[in-house]
């Protein structure tokens, strides 16, 4: 009996190890690796030694024949639920704070996606001060993907729900528009629609909760993740638009995140790095990680000249008026 | 029989304001449905524009709306909350006042929640709060209670209106009264013929109903509070909150109570029933209550600002700079001004209890105002925005105009139900007669034997 458990232990695990092959395959950054699978596999035992990471991090070489092409949810969209979400995923994002210039291109990229307006921000970038000895620093903040999301829980509806792939989506075809998830996020991550606009009437698109596009009046909208370019193996509009590679984005099963110029391990990093949740005390436990502004590639000040627009946005703030009293800034 | 002379002489004297209109009376109630009218346009902009119409932008997703909702919805429970103690307890001076509360409860029981529907974006699909309904969201909670409490309030103010029905009815003959209006008396009093047996059943169902309504008022008011207390937001996530909104709830119910005696006494020639006794005790009511409140709302800001977590001291900052004065009048002015007059015995008159409930009315809806917005003001994550609308809420006029609507939707309601019954129950005073006479019989009897 004993023996028995222990053998069906050891395929279990073998299984899981063919498993994490086969999840490190379709994972994102990969996909050039996929497509030139997916041509080899109807060739029979083509000879041809190829590299392959496993879960754990070491490089195998296996003969190309011997990979099976699985059906992933990239080809399997017929029983894709939006609610379920994309099977044996959890996303994390991880925000290097100390690249940050407030360059604002995340913020553009995502309107951009989304078919956003100008003041509407998904991702949305503030100036902020950890103690009053510390120096200010920007911070890109979009919506936290929590795993107690405190805007779930209230949802009258059901309008807003939490994927098994750690995304928290919003249905604006089921949303009533009680607003009552707005004021649960501590994040301050949802916007409302507060008016009709033509953008809304534009069918060419059908509706989808994973592109929130197109917008309907009276409904809360928020940061997606972009499942819609994670399901083609991209990146989130803001980690691809970032030209600092301050967005990094992956797979919590698979242990990696990738900005699309380095692919890094999630756990290394936010060890290595002192990675950090924002208001971790709230007990939200939020998808997005932040590792610290420590030795910062840039000037603050910089991040204030990107242009007229972004100068009035902080003339009212406070603290940045305080700092100019000091001559900090 | 001398309960039936009685019967028709109360009716005698009710009648008349049931038959006549008066020219003044004509002329208020066009102004009421004017203010209506401007309302309904209002109302009519707010879903063809959206709600861009109103002042309320991302960070204060809530504004005046939910102000008014609270305070309607806490009179309302305070109403049935008095109303099933005045019954339950057999109270003797209730005779003149519980047809006002039970009036005031229902009335604003179906005004309140109309503003929590003009907060929403989508009122097309208000039936999703039943076809997909979410048991853990306490907005769901709180449309149970609120139904609940609705349906109970309106068998409730129905059973206390059968016998005055029924006495109406058989009365109504020999007046010229609307044909329609007769009708109507006829359906309402359901066969009401005022024997034994169906006195007896219909008080021991009055004050079954009257507990009910006591704990449905409870539970309703708990539920409202946990609405705000069960976030994580500064000044909402508070463990005394449902206490507390009890509490300021039953303060604001007791006040409005006094303010609509005040004025029913005045405009309806009741002052052989209103009496200064009643002003009197309600205010020794209010004096209790704004002490208990005062104390509720003391330890709520004492607590934060000791404790000065960052997030607190920052609502904090608000309260004491851009709403300074605002916050003076509704916890200073609203609490000490109205427990300073009716401390003292010689200012428990009818007018100044009168103006000591307008003032507390005031400062509580302006306490509930620094406990929606400012909150909303002073997130977790701080607002760097350009648009001053979208960092301070300030109200707009569609806002202003659908909550004097409101008002005036109330006050239009209380006149029409006031032309159609006497403000004054019938039957309580008949059973007053009756009980005294009783007790002094029993006491006769036991001092005999």
């Amino acid at each position: 009996m004993a023996e028995n458990n222990k053998k069906s232990r050891r395929k279990f695990l073998n299984n899981g190890l063919k498993l994490g092959i086969v999840a490190a395959i379709g994972g994102i950054g990969l996909s050039k690796i996929a497509s030139k699978l997916s041509a080899q596999t109807e060739e029979a035992h083509s000879g041809e030694k190829m590299e392959l990471m496993t879960a754990d991090g070491t490089l195998i070489e296996v003969d190309s024949s011997e990979v099976m092409e699985v059906h992933n949810v990239k080809n399997n969209e017929d029983n894709y639920d939006v609610r379920e979400g994309i099977p044996n995923r959890k996303f994390v994002m991880v925000i290097d704070l100390a690249k940050c210039k407030n360059a604002r291109k995340c913020v553009e990229g995502c309107q951009k996606g989304h078919n956003l307006d100008y003041h509407q921000e998904f991702m949305q970038i503030k100036l902020i001060q950890d103690n009053p000895l510390a120096e200010p620093y920007w911070f890109p903040k979009n919506c936290m993907h929590c795993d107690e999301p405190p805007c779930v829980k209230v949802c009258p509806t059901g309008a807003t729900f939490k994927r098994e792939d750690n995304i928290v989506l919003v249905d604006n075809e089921r949303c009533i528009g009680c607003k009552f998830c707005v004021t649960s996020c501590p994040y301050s991550a949802r916007i409302f629609n507060w008016e009709h606009k033509a953008k809304f009437d534009d069918k060419s698109q059908p509706y989808s909760p994973e592109t929130n596009v197109p917008g309907a009046t009276g409904t809360v909208t928020k940061c997606d993740f972009c499942p819609d370019l994670l399901r083609q193996g991209l990146l989130p509009h803001c980690a691809q638009s970032c030209p600092e590679g301050v967005i990094y984005f992956g797979d919590r099963n698979e242990d990696i995140v990738t900005n699309g110029a380095e692919t890094v391990r999630f756990s290394e990093l936010i060890n290595k790095r002192g990675g950090y949740r924002h208001l971790e005390h709230l007990g939200t436990k939020p998808n997005v990680y932040y590792l610290p502004a420590v030795d910062k590639l840039y000037e603050l000040e910089d991040g204030f000249e990107v242009n007229e627009e972004v100068k009035e946005r902080y003339k009212n703030v406070p603290y940045v008026k305080e700092l100019k009293k000091q001559g900090k800034i | 029989m001398d309960i039936q002379s009685r019967k028709r002489e109360l009716f005698k004297e009710f009648a008349p304001r049931l038959e006549t209109t008066s020219l003044a009376t004509k002329i208020y109630i066009g102004f009421l449905v004017a203010i209506i009218l401007v309302g309904i346009y209002a109302f009519y902009l707010q879903m063809a524009k959206g709600q861009i119409v109103t002042g309320m932008r991302d960070n204060v997703v809530w504004g005046i709306y939910e102000v008014n909702f609270i305070l309607l919805v806490c009179i309302s429970y305070s109403g049935a909350f008095i109303s099933g103690i005045l019954h339950f307890f057999h109270t003797p001076w209730k005779t003149a006042i519980a047809r006002i509360v039970e009036i005031i409860t229902v009335l604003s029981l179906l005004i309140g929640p109309i503003y929590i529907l003009l907060c929403m974006g989508r009122l097309d699909r208000l039936h999703y709060l039943f076809m997909y309904p979410r048991i853990q969201s306490p907005i769901t909670w709180d449309i149970i209670a609120i139904i609940t409490d609705i349906v109970a309030c309106f068998i409730y103010l129905y059973l206390t209106f059968i016998p005055d029905f029924a006495i109406l009815r058989d009365h109504c003959e020999e007046r010229k009264i609307p044909k329609w209006v007769k009708k109507l008396y006829k359906t309402l009093a359901i066969g009401y013929q005022d024997t034994k047996t169906q006195r007896d059943r219909l008080h021991k169902i009055t004050r079954i109903m009257s507990t009910i309504v006591i704990v449905l008022a409870i539970v309703a008011y708990t539920v409202l509070a946990w609405i705000f207390s069960l976030t994580l937001q500064p000044g909402w996530n508070s463990t005394i909150f449902a206490p507390y909104f009890i509490v300021g709830g039953l303060f604001s119910g007791v006040a409005f109570i006094i303010v609509t005696m005040f004025l029913v006494r005045k405009f309806y020639k009741l002052e052989k029933y209103i009496r200064k006794m009643h002003f009197k005790v309600g205010g020794i009511i209010l004096l209790i209550l704004a002490m208990l409140y005062g104390y509720f709302t003391f330890t709520e800001y004492f607590s934060r600002w000791f404790s000065h977590k960052e997030i607190d001291t920052n609502l904090l900052d608000a309260l004491f700079t851009r709403y300074f004065w605002v916050f003076i009048f509704a916890n200073y002015v609203g609490i000490l001004v109205p427990i300073g007059i009716l401390f003292f015995k010689k200012f428990r008159t009818i007018n100044w209890v009168t103006i000591a409930s307008v003032i507390a009315l005031v400062g509580i809806w302006l306490n509930r105002y620094l406990i929606v917005i400012p909150t909303l003001e002073t997130p977790y994550v701080p607002i760097q925005d350009t648009r001053i609308d979208y960092i301070f809420y300030s109200a707009s006029w569609v806002e202003i105009a659908l909550s004097f609507a409101g008002v005036a939707a109330f006050l239009l309601m209380f006149t029409l139900i006031g032309k159609v019954v006497p403000l004054v129950p019938m039957n309580y005073i008949l059973d007053s007669h009756f009980t005294t006479k009783k007790v002094k019989q029993k006491v006769n009897k036991e001092i005999s034997e």
